[in-house]
């Protein structure tokens, strides 16, 4: 099947103008007569919550933590890009388009790209209004940073917590409709399947995570903003929570994933300290501002770093990407540090981590101004390594953070199943195969804000409102096979815990799966993650009961579909016979370690049709057509 | 890589069913630990033995694991987040602990804030708090440029102080009153200091405080204990800012 993006045609410049007039309306007075459900409350679901409930819809919202505040979105750090232009430095919504269709190294579409670049400005007037309090000059004016892969000052921030101050936006504007009876909110709720009637969405299946109970949601509409999958590496800079299961469940109800193999690592996190360890913890981009990356050129040199004098150390971004320099984009810098390591010049335990280092910064601007631009970032580093980043320089190695992968949807952010919609990370849709920094929450507050608001009218005036009850046998059934699922986890009674199958798991993808892949590695996993899972279904031990509150069931039925998740991204990774982006084939490269594309063959979307459980997925593909943006190498140097 | 020397710890753990529950200490012993396990870490270990050898693992509340989400919640040796200077349970790490150690791990305790389970408790008296007013009603789209009013640093800045509070509620189990009055001031004060959230300040001070109290929070009498816990360091100035807004509502 040749997949349709329904992306309107003509002029980029009027293309979101001109499809925000062609979609239908729906009644101020008919608002409230349907139904939307909006799983996942960070910034896509909480500002599309928020937003839909102002409209008028009924919104029934989820999330699995204790409260919408701690959606995962609180976690970025630098910031949030915009085309404002303040600094008179050269920007516009068409280079924050281009900058963003180059970033991801051709592999997203043109008309949702130039409509999130659009949009981008909106969204900082709003969080401005909402009380954000981002950072400002001494005349009043908003300030603004750098990040990778851009030659602009675009991004905006609060801190180094512009996550948090975005989120925190959000959730007010939220709490303002949950007040007002517009929203009702659901927390400590996990929504372990989607209901479908006749091939449209009608409602989700949700865990009561405090009592145990199985809950039927109907609507009309239901729009997943569920995040992404990268704990699939088990080792992540996401939350422990975060998982592919929303995602998963509806794959499984018939919806396609996008480019699953797409995963971004990004370049500068805290090295892993042990075995032990849940977590990988982010050092902001933003860092890369002020600090260098650098390593010894000389092999083993294990002296401490500040005994390496200057000409024996390796400027490796300053030298490889001369115009980019150490704010390179994450793809790039990532495997720069890789190939550090790999030629056995890695510092710390292991030799698995380079310098990143602000002794240049400090000298030319002060330790105060640094601590004033991240402050906390520094505070941070030096509780989890308890070194001080201040005096010697932070030792940092790639970490699985973002998928640029997802559901895959149609320019009004619907997926192949009419009445589900994604957004955010969960979908697919503009970062390509790499994401720049700072674009994540621009997408996901772009999508909740200003995005769904227009788009899922234009489908609930093909509806009538109310169709479908909670009573109807579909949710039923869901509810009886979601059961199934509990009570078989539970049965098992087997020697191994989950999280000694998520560990194993999370080695064999980050090994054969991660900062690079292979034919024969991805061969590798697509026998050893079956046998793997298997073995789960035999050996796995979750104990206590399924009517109560219980975090190893929560964890088990998070890992059973990481299990099959991997197996799928593997698959994507094999077929797609290209570099491009997070996606590195060692067998494709230049002579310099660039990623090669293969435009001729693969400019494309990879969108997977589930078959069942171990059975071959369907490959459909979405032709990409680069108009505006001229195909070309991608190059920082 | 783990070439460390490692711990041996006794912890004294609240178990609690359910909320109906009496609840109880337990004891266990937490082996093999290194100094850069963080204190979860250290649980996690824990509860890995306790799975294995059929018993029920400690049930606690954790997501972001890097100090910013706000999920992680515990009374560790008498002191919330285990006292340690601007730092969440999450990001404690067990350097600050020595081998043989014995460590009490607790909930919050509240009025406001029943326990659910173990070391959960319910914090839905904060939600309450926001949802009163902690916002300014500015509809999505149809507002003013980013630029149009124009907010000096410091005033920016002030009001990111208030605003870095993560909602974790260890202010409130710190307070010998269970009083939310930090949590509420520092909201309160990032919307007043900023000129965006002029307009309802009288309103929102008024209802923040009802809904406070209605929910079982208790009032503040100066011990200052909820900016000792707090992972933030959000400053008890915030609650005499909430205090002199509350008296300027009277009369508007």
């Amino acid at each position: 099947m040749i997949l349709d993006g329904k992306c309107p045609t003509g002029p980029i410049e009027q293309t979101w103008d001109k499809h925000r007039f062609d979609l239908k309306l729906v009644n101020p007075a008919n608002k409230r007569k349907y139904n939307v459900i909006v799983v996942g409350t960070g910034l896509a679901g909480g500002a599309a919550a928020a937003s839909l409930g102002e409209l008028g819809y009924n919104v029934q919202a989820f999330c699995y933590q204790d409260s919408p505040r701690r959606a995962h979105s609180i976690a970025a750090q630098g910031g949030i890009n915009a085309a404002k232009n303040y600094p008179n430095d050269g920007d516009s919504i068409y280079r924050l388009f281009y900058d963003t269709i180059k970033g991801g190294d051709f592999r997203a579409r043109e008309a949702d790209v130039w409509r999130l670049a659009q949009v981008s400005n909106n969204i900082i007037d709003q969080c401005v209004a909402q009380g954000v309090p981002f950072g400002r000059d001494y005349a009043g004016y908003l300030d603004n940073r750098s990040f990778g892969g851009a030659q602009v000052s675009r991004t905006f921030f609060a801190r180094g917590q512009t996550g948090q101050q975005l989120l925190l936006g959000a959730y007010s504007a939220l709490s303002r409709q949950i007040k007002a009876g517009t929203v009702q909110m659901y927390n400590r709720r996990e929504m372990l399947d989607l209901v479908v009637v006749d091939g449209v969405a009608r409602g989700i299946t949700c865990r009561n995570l405090i009592t145990g109970e199985l809950e039927s949601y109907a609507a009309d509409a239901v729009c997943l903003c569920t995040g992404g999958y990268v704990n699939v590496f088990y080792l992540s800079t996401n939350a422990m929570g975060c998982s592919v299961t929303a995602n998963w469940k509806a794959h499984k109800k018939g919806a396609l994933f996008a480019n699953p193999c797409y995963t971004q690592i990004h370049p500068t996190c805290i090295p892993q300290a042990g075995d032990y360890q849940s977590k990988l913890t982010l050092m902001s981009e933003s860092l890369r501002n002020d600090g260098r990356c650098w390593a010894p050129k000389k092999k083993g040199d294990n002296r401490p770093p500040q005994q390496i004098p200057e000409d024996e150390r390796d400027y490796y971004l300053e030298r490889k990407y001369p115009s980019f320099g150490n704010l390179a984009p994450r793809d790039i810098a990532s495997r720069a540090a890789k190939e550090q390591c790999d030629d056995s010049r890695g510092v710390g335990p292991g030799g698995r981590g380079v310098y990143l280092d602000f002794a240049d910064s400090i000298k030319r601007l002060g330790e105060d101004t640094i601590r004033e631009r991240y402050g906390n970032l520094f505070e941070m580093y030096e509780k989890i390594t308890d070194e001080n980043g201040y005096k010697t320089p932070m030792r940092i190695y790639p970490a699985p953070h973002y998928s640029m992968g997802g559901l895959w949807v149609d320019y009004n952010l619907m997926s192949n199943i009419p009445g589900l919609f994604v957004l955010g990370e969960a979908n697919f849709s503009v970062h390509g195969a790499n994401r720049l920094g700072a674009s994540a929450l621009m997408q996901g507050l772009a999508d909740g804000y200003f995005v769904i608001p227009y788009t899922i009218g234009g489908y609930l005036t093909t509806v009538k409102p109310g169709q479908v009850k909670k009573d109807h046998a579909e949710f039923k059934k869901s509810v009886e096979d979601v059961n199934k699922d509990v009570n078989r986890f539970l049965s098992i009674n087997g020697k191994r815990t989950v999280t000694d199958f998520m560990r194993e798991l999370g080695g064999l993808m980050w090994e054969n799966c991660g900062m690079a892949r292979s034919k024969e590695s991805l061969e590798t996993n697509l026998k050893k993650i079956p046998a793997l899972r298997e073995e789960f279904w035999k050996n796995v031990k979750v104990s206590g009961s399924g009517a109560e509150l219980n975090q190893q069931l929560e964890n088990a039925g998070r890992t059973a579909d990481f299990l099959e998740f991997g197996e799928l991204m593997c698959r994507d990774a094999l077929h797609r016979n290209e570099s491009c982006g997070g996606h590195f084939r060692s067998e494709f490269q230049y002579e310099d370690g660039e990623a090669k594309r293969d435009d001729a063959n693969y400019c494309y979307v990879g969108a997977w049709e589930f078959k069942g459980i171990g059975v071959e997925p369907e490959l459909h593909k979405e032709p990409l057509k680069f108009e505006n943006v001229h195909l070309a190498v991608r190059s920082y140097k | 890589m783990s070439d460390h020397k490692t711990m041996t710890l006794t912890l004294i753990v609240w178990r609690q069913k359910n909320a109906n529950d009496p609840g109880k200490f337990e004891t266990y012993t937490a082996k093999d630990i290194t100094e850069h396990h963080s204190f979860l870490e250290m649980l996690d270990c824990v509860n890995e033995d306790l799975i294995q050898t059929g018993k029920d693992p400690i049930v606690f509340d954790h997501d972001c694991r890097e100090g910013i989400c706000g999920m992680c919640s515990q009374v560790i040796n008498g002191a919330p987040h285990g006292g340690q200077d601007r730092t969440t349970v999450c990001q404690l790490h067990m350097r600050k602990f020595k081998d043989g150690d014995t460590i009490y791990i607790e909930p919050w305790r509240a009025r406001a804030f029943p326990i659910v389970r173990d070391l959960i408790v319910d914090r839905e008296g904060l939600e309450k708090i926001v949802q009163a007013g902690g916002y300014t009603s500015c509809h999505t789209g149809g507002v003013a440029d980013g630029n149009a009013i124009l907010i000096p640093k410091p005033i920016a800045d002030e009001a990111m102080d208030a605003a870095e509070c993560i909602g974790c509620g260890a202010c409130v189990a710190g307070c010998p009153n269970g009083a939310a009055m930090l949590f509420t001031g520092a909201k309160v004060s990032q919307l007043a200091i900023l000129p965006q959230g002029q307009a309802e300040a009288a309103v929102r001070v008024k209802n923040m405080t009802k809904a406070m109290n209605d929910c079982g929070f208790g009032n503040c009498s100066n011990h200052y204990e909820c900016q000792a816990a707090c992972p933030k360091g959000i400053n008890v100035k915030f609650i005499a800012r909430m205090n002199r807004e509350f008296l300027k509502a009277q009369f508007a």
